[in-house]
């Protein structure tokens, strides 16, 4: 490996240099495997996850952002004053805040960046958590304020994702290839197809990045994954795509595996319109018909959590509601007879490329046939699982992880490809959106979760985990993934 | 010799014009819209209208064929839909892996084939014969992904020697950036080192059948000496034929391997493009693919006439 050890003796040389050569210098800079590669590096027109995945923290920033058990906290906005009624936002911005080309961060960059994602002409892949915003105004160069038509107790939350940074309207143009942000490291160089690297900004507005440069390198065939972390040619690798390889990694000592949870909701998605899915003793019977742990057992090896519901364990206000789709094939059968198909019936199942879908639809199907229902497999890549699936609605069954934080307000949405149309599910929503007082808000949850668990929406399987093999000495890495993101900022590696 | 290159020039310009017919309409056929690709599923659609018409996918089909066509025609190869950056950059880029993993493979396959195809040829019918034929065969039967994994284990996870896969570049000097195709290199070069030495053999032994070398060797010349001075000679033009053949394959065909070293190259580039729908990119790249496959067939043909003076007086 002559190219780490160059890296390594010219880092060590400098710091004899500085130490006088007393003590031998930690390491500092670190190499992330990521599986998917960034189409382009501009995380508000995408919804490429993989541009979060290196970006996001680590040279972008929000107002607000996410912090590692989830919950939302200051970012670029130091502080904040919500109106009485809810509909306006008062964000007091840190002072002192430069993009790495120098210019200053303030409230017009702001102003550019909220206005430019909620424009007519738009390419944000989330425009919907813009929605409300009718206005926003520079108060003065500390200081914004967005107007919202409506009260949203989600705002802070909203302006926490990755596709809501603060970009500067000088470096817009070629963000795409030459991203400038505010975060503690900027970008400095991309070799498309191998990788991308980030210097530490020294100077950072916040507390500086301990590591001195890191480099994401993409690495997506998971057999060539597992050699590049047992030849110690990468540091980490966050998401580690051969999990049957873990254990192997676990009794290493050169390693450490981290598992965590993520807002991956994996769900056999069912076509709430088409018959006879549309019968809820049907979709009730497949609940039941699938045994969650063999899934999680045979498609993941063992890593994930059973889910009842479409919510994320973690999440303070889940509800364990697994107990209503407890395995039992007999009850299963028995509900398939009342609502008149002893026989069973035939549907598809429509597969996309990750492995929980191949693995766990062969599973699935099996289990399925148990009780009676044939189902066709068929495997797409994701372009055509969007146009068929998503967008055609041309499907009985499908598996997909809908790992967006918090969206279990997509079963408000009737002409959502699964088309489940529950009047007072929608109403609960929209009195949601405006509820702010968090004891009503965490109840309002509670029971949405508890709706769509009772109307057997959907299949649900299990929460995607998210497994990290990383070098034993790294310390501060993300354990569990609330939004898509490797936040380098606290990593540091141990003497 | 100049109306043979001109038939074969026609020949070339027709299959280029075909190919890009096939191709287009192959990629256009395929379904998948690249935008809604790019945005995901929480897109809304008047999002997806808008990211259409600025990639230029709300012009009708012949238009877009017509545009493709000129600008290649051009040197402007147009920008990648999800990349956002010239298509002409990135195969450039990527050239300089592929190129040089092709020709290090090529070289090698060259290197190991020769000597074992004339030694089996010079050896026919006995023990050496045998042994060389036996490893051939099994050359071929092993997959260069399985023989590419094997080799990972054994000089980058057990010994150390190499790393595990990635591109270092040429920046640090050309001895880093072929260390890094080394591996890749060997996997590629076996199974075409085993087919191009059977190749060798079998014209090596038809040529020592022919009068010219009974003559030969009746006016008193050496076995070697015929082998090397008449033989190989005439049994160049099928092997000429192969190695074309396999440079081709390499330089459109590593894709695995180059998954299974993560290198950045033309192969990779081409996978990515399809799963993203990001078709400008898949049109382009398979063009230059089936460019360069043409012009080497092209090379060889001429190659053939410099081999062959009876090509040269044809036609």
């Amino acid at each position: 490996m002559p190219i780490k050890t160059g890296r390594l003796l010219r880092i060590s040389a400098a710091a004899l240099a500085l130490t006088g050569g007393a003590v031998a210098a930690a390491q500092s800079d670190l190499t992330v495997a990521l599986q998917l590669e960034p189409p382009h590096l501009d995380p508000t027109s995408a919804a490429a996850g993989a541009i979060d995945s290196v970006l996001y923290s680590n040279v972008f920033e929000g107002l607000t952002r996410f912090a590692s058990d989830g919950s939302i906290i200051p970012g670029l906005a130091k502080s904040w004053e919500i109106s009485e009624d809810g509909t306006s936002y008062t964000f007091h911005l840190n002072a002192g805040v430069t993009f790495h080309d120098g210019s200053s961060m303030d409230a017009q960059d702001v102003k550019f960046s909220l206005d430019r994602a909620r424009g007519e002409d738009s390419a944000n892949a989330q425009k919907a958590l813009f929605a409300g915003i009718t206005d926003v105004s520079v108060v003065d160069p500390l200081t914004v304020k967005v107007s919202l038509d409506a009260a949203n107790g989600s705002f802070l939350f909203n302006m926490a994702w990755g596709d809501a940074v603060i970009v500067a309207p000088e470096t817009i143009e070629n963000i795409k290839t030459n991203p400038v942000g505010t975060g503690a490291f900027e970008f400095s160089n991309w070799v498309q197809g191998d990788r991308i690297e980030l210097t530490r900004n020294a100077d950072y507005w916040g507390t500086p990045a301990a590591l001195e440069s890191a480099t994401f390198k993409f690495i997506s065939d998971p057999t060539a994954g597992f050699a590049a972390m047992m030849a110690e040619d990468v540091d980490a690798f966050v998401n580690f795509p051969a999990p049957e390889n873990l254990p192997q990694f676990e009794a290493d000592p050169r390693f450490q595996v981290i598992v965590g949870s993520t807002e991956g909701e994996t769900i056999l998605s069912t076509n709430n319109k088409m018959p006879p899915l549309d019968n809820v003793k049907v979709r009730k019977a497949i609940a039941h018909a699938i045994d969650r742990q063999a899934i999680i057992d045979g498609a993941m090896f063992g890593v994930g959590t059973p889910i009842g519901t479409h919510f994320a364990p973690h999440h303070p206000d889940y509800l364990d509601l697994t107990a209503n789709s407890a395995y039992d094939p007999d009850l299963a059968k028995q509900l398939l007879a009342e609502a008149g198909f002893e026989n069973g019936f035939e549907t598809t199942l429509k597969l996309p490329p990750p492995s929980y879908a191949r693995r766990g639809g062969e599973i699935i199907a099996a289990q399925l046939r148990a009780v009676g229902i044939q189902t066709e497999i068929s495997n797409l890549e994701w372009a055509q699982w969007l146009e068929q699936v998503f967008r055609g609605k041309d499907y009985g069954l499908t598996i997909v992880s809908h790992t967006e934080p918090m969206d279990i307000g997509i079963y408000a949405r009737p002409d959502y490809y699964f088309q489940y149309d529950n009047p007072a599910f929608q109403t609960l929503m929209t009195d949601l959106r405006s509820e702010s007082d968090p004891a009503t808000r965490s109840a309002m949850l509670q029971n949405a979760q508890t709706i769509i668990s009772e109307d057997y929406v959907n299949g649900f399987l299990f929460e995607l985990a998210v497994p990290t093999v990383a070098n034993a000495k790294i310390r501060g890495l993300w354990e569990n993934a609330p939004t898509q993101a490797t936040d380098l900022t606290g990593v540091s590696w141990a003497n | 010799m100049i109306p043979y290159i001109f038939k074969r020039l026609l020949s070339l310009l027709i299959s280029l014009c075909l190919a890009s017919i096939v191709i287009f309409t192959v990629v256009e056929v395929a379904p998948g819209d690249p935008a809604a690709f790019m945005l995901g599923i929480n897109a809304q659609d008047d999002t997806i209208l808008a990211l259409r018409k600025e990639l230029g996918l709300d012009q009708g089909k012949f238009a877009r064929y017509l545009s493709w066509i000129g600008g290649m025609l051009s040197g402007d190869f147009g920008l990648s839909y999800t990349y956002r950056s010239p298509i002409a950059d990135m195969v450039g880029e990527r050239l300089w892996v592929s190129l040089p993993l092709a020709l290090y493979a090529l070289g090698l396959s060259v290197l190991i084939a020769f000597p074992t195809g004339l030694y089996a040829a010079a050896q026919r019918g006995k023990r050496g014969d045998a042994m060389v034929m036996g490893a051939t065969q099994l050359g071929i039967a092993i997959p260069n992904f399985w023989f590419a994994m094997i080799l990972v284990v054994i000089f980058a996870i057990k010994l150390r020697w190499f790393s595990a896969g990635g591109f270092a570049g040429w920046d640090d000097g050309v001895f880093s950036g072929l260390k890094s195709l080394t591996l890749p290199a060997i996997a590629l070069a076996l199974p075409q080192a085993a087919i191009l030495s059977r190749v060798m053999r079998s014209a090596l032994i038809e040529t020592l059948g022919e009068d010219y070398i009974r003559t030969a060797r009746a006016k008193g010349l050496s076995k070697r000496a015929t082998l090397w001075h008449h033989a190989l000679r005439n049994a160049l033009i099928p092997v000429l034929t192969i190695i074309g053949l396999q440079f081709s394959f390499l330089m459109a065909g590593a894709i695995i391997i180059e998954q299974v070293f993560f290198l950045p190259g033309l192969g990779r580039l081409v996978f990515q493009a399809i799963t993203q729908r990001d078709l400008i990119v898949v049109e382009s790249v398979v063009m230059l693919l089936v460019f360069a496959v043409i012009m080497v067939n092209f090379l060889v043909d001429l190659a053939y006439a410099a081999v062959d003076p009876r090509l040269r007086s044809q036609a």
